[in-house]
């Protein structure tokens, strides 16, 4: 039974995969000899990838975990015990009870509700984050490794800058000019973890562009926007991925702590640094308002470590002991 | 004094491995006399290098576990000794050459420190009079004891093959492990490592087990042979019985798959198949699935070794007298 | 140990710093570009904050011609870097006193406290994930793998908070704020210390199991030195290579997160003189703030290049 179910899974991958085959091999079609052996070995290196990645039980409980907190996040309205800005000022910071079970904040709302709503706005920032400092970061990484000389320079050079300053004060002094609010949390956040996707993407450009496969894809007059796209960036998939996920939980963390010295998300939305600063004031009467969403952070942080940490060693059996 | 330096019996050594488990070395029996030097001979995956490991109660474990067997060294079971004796033998009295000197030697200690410091540990030596007598060992080596100070990375492979040389005979030892130590090596620089330690093991009278893949290698610096396949030893004699006459159906098929300047055959004829799964090993005869001579009941059957003449032995059953021998007579003539 | 320095060395070291020097200029020019830029756009008038919202048009704008805020934006970037390459890194918006005297008396605080998080970080890390690796697998590996991520998943400022309910209000072992005595100085140093610790402790495991698998650990056994000589001699040498890098990177990560820290312990560093200069809009010490981390983190950077150097004689040998 377990095992039939686990093939349902394998079985789905690889008919996304083959989606995606298909519409290569449409725009492919006239290079067969290149593209034409390739995807197939790529599908059987993902399908491998998730067999030993579900072996490993801790990163299935990351994963497990962090899928709950999808859910919850997608379907916080209709989990959420109470609506998230309802506030009571009767029964302010009361500790958890039976009504509320994590109890009520400064403002008599209920915290539980907060925690849960708070899980989207956490999941999005750190997922846009990651895909901004991807994007970004990806792109000149590649264009530095793939053409080399002053482009290279210019770029790394950039990256050096950035990586000179801690990225947290980066993101403050991002924040602090242009003000909070979750779109520009998001993009500090992103900014200053760019320079870790673009050396990481570059390394592999350089790793790869040299091999016979790329020589054979420019021989037959592949343009080097293809070359990148269709040859390049899949075979430097297990870094960014592995980074990736990392890179979500720092995501989150660098968000929660700008809220928590106010210059991130700002009130009523309810972002768990945010409502774990708020709670701080009420800390010798009330701890328990700081320290749920402290825990939610902790839960998330540890199930995308988890996972990440399972990834890098599913796609990396060389580090496997 | 014993005549036999080094007597394995019934060695089993197998890795656990996520394929499932590796039997690298089955029921190896190996005799080396005192002052000779044993060929080792097998191909990538034989077991020779496990075969080493184990001498030097080495193997990684986990995943590898020596099962069965002793390994006497001058008469005193290895396998029974305490680890603190054992790590008095090493590098005293049985060291090792390895195969690659790039990755052989630590990158953050001078060679002069890597060779003085199993000086100091097994002679009970100063700094001082270690540090002269490991310079004496690299002038030894062909290396000026000026380059004491520098680090491995400042040397090329063959020199770095020569420390390791240096540090392996520092103390002495009676027994000389070398695994392919030429491998590594650039075919020129082969020689002259090869012609070094010749040299050196006859200088200090070290009896030497030589692993090499290379029957070259062995024909130039063996006193004795032994053929491993999968594990096991399959043939062993002295070099010159066994180049002139091999028994072994696999031993003639490494002879068959060497081109020969003296002789003018029309093709080689390399051993068809591949070494089997080590995971999954035939039944019978380890070697009958790639034979010319198997029959029937080389699948069945595990030959046992027999000696065919004075101090030459084969492990098949053709010299059991179960297996007809004409088929790869045939072949030859 | 071995290592004889001969005077060549020492002048090529030399020479390997001063060109890491001269490299640190390029990058502090874009640093101080970047964070100029970042607070040029910034919304809000300095000279309506210096005099307040209620001052006349008239005062205002002679004001601005008066500070510069009116010509183009090299032409004060150009007077900025002038001015910051003399010490001026402008007057803070609030006090009117120099901005980088205030930084600087700010500035020993977060460096004690940056580096005692530092320690705690390596006296924790490099010890435990030492003896994580060397055994793999034991009870004491599993639990101390799953502490190390509970640290790196652990939100410091979390930490620190609950660490003030724990050991100043329910313990009352230590003060939950302020700042002078070593009794004030160990929550703050945990608080900021604990995810290195567990970055390192999970890095020393990991480059330790990398090392011990090589082959010149084989060699070094085949020795017969003792499993302890060859963990410390040469296992744990060859380890400490990419170690060392880390650290260097967690006290960038410790500098970002002392804002953090010290906002929740009343620590007067830098961290929170830039909180609450941003709150008040006060941009000249923000601007110096980065700068002035950003400088110290790139100068720490450069002292671990060159520690890395002494201990890996490949990286010595590229800058002869």
């Amino acid at each position: 039974m377990r095992t039939g179910s686990d093939n349902v899974v394998i079985a789905e991958i690889d008919e996304k995969q083959e989606g995606l085959d298909d519409t290569e091999a449409g725009l492919t079609s006239a290079v067969p000899a290149v593209t034409g052996s390739r995807p197939k070995r790529r599908r059987t290196q993902w399908a491998e990838v998730w067999r030993r990645l579900r072996r490993n039980w801790m990163a299935m409980f990351g994963l497990a975990i962090i899928l709950v907190i999808v859910f919850t996040a997608i379907f916080a309205d209709i989990i959420a015990p109470y609506d998230y800005r309802e506030q009571n000022l009767l029964r302010v910071a009361d500790p958890p009870s039976r009504e509320h079970l994590l109890g009520t904040d400064d403002l008599g709302r209920d915290i539980l509700s907060r925690i849960i709503h708070g899980a989207r706005v956490s999941l999005q920032v750190g997922f846009v984050a990651v895909s901004i400092s991807l994007i970004v970061g990806g792109t000149l990484g590649a264009l530095a490794g793939y053409y080399g000389g002053h482009l290279d320079n210019v770029v790394m050079r950039f990256m050096d800058v950035l990586l000179a300053i801690p990225s947290i004060l980066l993101a403050i002094a991002i924040v602090s000019a242009f003000g909070g609010g979750l779109g520009n949390v998001m993009i500090a956040v992103g900014i200053a973890t760019i320079p870790v996707y673009a050396r990481i993407v570059k390394a592999s450009v350089i790793s790869i562009k040299e091999q016979e496969f790329i020589e054979a894809a420019r021989a037959i007059g592949a343009t080097d926007l293809r070359i990148i796209l269709k040859h390049i960036l899949p075979n430097s998939m297990a870094p960014i991925i592995v980074q990736g996920t990392l890179g979500v939980a720092i995501a989150i963390l660098s968000a929660a702590g700008l809220s928590f010295i106010g210059l991130g998300i700002e009130p009523p939305t309810p972002e768990w640094g945010a409502m774990l600063s708020s709670g701080r004031h009420l800390i010798r009467r009330a701890p328990h308002v700081a320290t749920f969403p402290g825990i939610a952070i902790m839960i998330t942080i540890f199930a995308l470590n988890l996972l990440g940490d399972g990834l890098r060693d599913a796609l990396d059996p060389r580090l496997k002991q | 004094m014993n005549d036999v330096l080094l007597d394995i019996r019934d060695l089993r050594v197998t890795y656990t491995t996520e394929e499932g488990l590796v039997v690298a070395v089955d029921d190896l029996n190996l005799q080396l006399r005192r002052g000779e030097t044993l060929g080792l001979v097998g191909e990538t995956g034989a077991g020779k290098t496990t075969t080493a490991l184990s001498i030097m109660q080495l193997v990684p474990s986990p995943p590898g576990r020596i099962e069965t067997g002793e390994i006497f060294f001058d008469g005193e079971d290895l396998r029974r000794k305490r680890l603190e004796d054992i790590r008095n033998v090493r590098g005293n009295r049985i060291s090792m050459i390895f195969q690659d000197p790039m990755t052989s030697l630590n990158p953050v200690l001078t060679v002069g420190f890597q060779i003085e410091e199993a000086i100091m540990l097994h002679q009970r030596l100063s700094q001082r009079q270690a540090g002269r007598k490991a310079r004496d060992m690299l002038k030894l080596v062909g290396i000026p004891e000026g380059r004491a100070g520098d680090y491995p990375h400042e040397f090329s492979g063959g020199m770095r093959q020569r420390v390791g040389i240096a540090m392996a005979l520092s103390c002495n030892p009676e027994l000389l492990i070398a695994d392919e130590p030429t491998t590594a090596l650039d075919v020129t620089i082969q020689a002259q490592v090869l012609e070094l330690m010749r040299r050196l093991r006859s200088e200090f009278g070290t009896s030497m087990l030589l692993i090499t893949h290379d029957l070259g290698v062995v024909a130039e610096a063996c006193d004795s042979v032994a053929i491993m396949y999968a594990g096991a030893a399959v043939e062993t004699a002295d070099t010159e019985r066994l180049f002139t006459n091999p028994r072994h159906p696999y031993t003639r098929g490494l002879f068959g798959s060497i081109p020969s300047l003296d002789e003018d055959v029309p093709r080689l004829s390399p051993i068809k198949g591949i070494m089997p799964d080590p995971t999954e090993l035939p039944t019978g005869c380890r070697f009958h699935p790639r034979c010319p001579a198997a029959t029937g009941i080389c699948a069945e059957r595990t030959p046992v070794m027999v000696a065919v003449e004075e101090g030459h032995e084969v492990d098949c059953m053709i010299y059991e007298g179960l297996v007809p021998e004409a088929r790869i007579g045939e072949k030859e003539d | 140990m071995l290592w004889y320095i001969t005077q060549s060395k020492v002048y090529r070291m030399h020479r390997y710093i001063f060109r890491r020097l001269l490299l640190l200029i390029p990058v502090m020019l874009g640093v101080s570009f970047l964070v100029f830029t970042i607070m040029f756009f910034t919304p809000g008038d300095p000279a309506k904050i210096l005099l307040g919202e209620r001052a006349p048009e008239a005062e205002v704008q002679a004001l601005r011609t008066q500070m510069g805020l009116d010509d183009p934006f090299f032409v004060q970037y150009g007077r900025f870097i002038f001015n910051a390459l003399r010490g001026d890194l402008g007057r803070s918006l609030t006090t009117r006193r120099p901005a980088a005297l205030e930084l600087f008396a700010r500035f020993p605080a977060t460096m004690q406290l940056a580096a005692m998080g530092v320690l705690v970080a390596v006296l924790i890390g490099i010890p435990i994930g030492i003896v994580s690796a060397t055994r793999q697998y034991s009870v004491f590996d599993g639990a101390s793998m799953v502490l190390a991520l509970i640290g790196v998943s652990m939100p410091n400022f979390w930490q620190g908070i609950m660490m003030v309910l724990l050991f100043s209000i329910v313990l009352r072992w230590f003060p939950s704020s302020g700042y002078g005595t070593f009794a004030h100085l160990i929550m703050p140093s945990l608080t900021i210390g604990t995810s290195s610790a567990a970055t390192i402790t999970r890095m020393t495991r990991s480059s330790m199991l990398e090392v011990v698998r090589q082959d010149y650990i084989r060699t070094a056994r085949a020795k017969g030195l003792s499993e302890r000589v060859v963990i410390t001699r040469h296992a744990l040498k060859n380890a400490l290579i990419p170690i060392v890098t880390v650290i260097g990177l967690q006290f960038g990560y410790l500098l970002g997160g002392a804002v953090l820290t010290e906002t929740i312990f009343s620590w007067p560093g830098v961290g929170r003189l830039m909180v609450d200069a941003i709150r008040q809009r006060d941009y000249p010490v923000v601007q110096g703030g980065v700068l002035m981390l950003a400088l110290t983190f790139s100068v720490v950077n450069l002292l671990v290049d060159v520690l890395y150097a002494y201990i890996d004689p490949r990286i010595k040998a590229q800058y002869k």
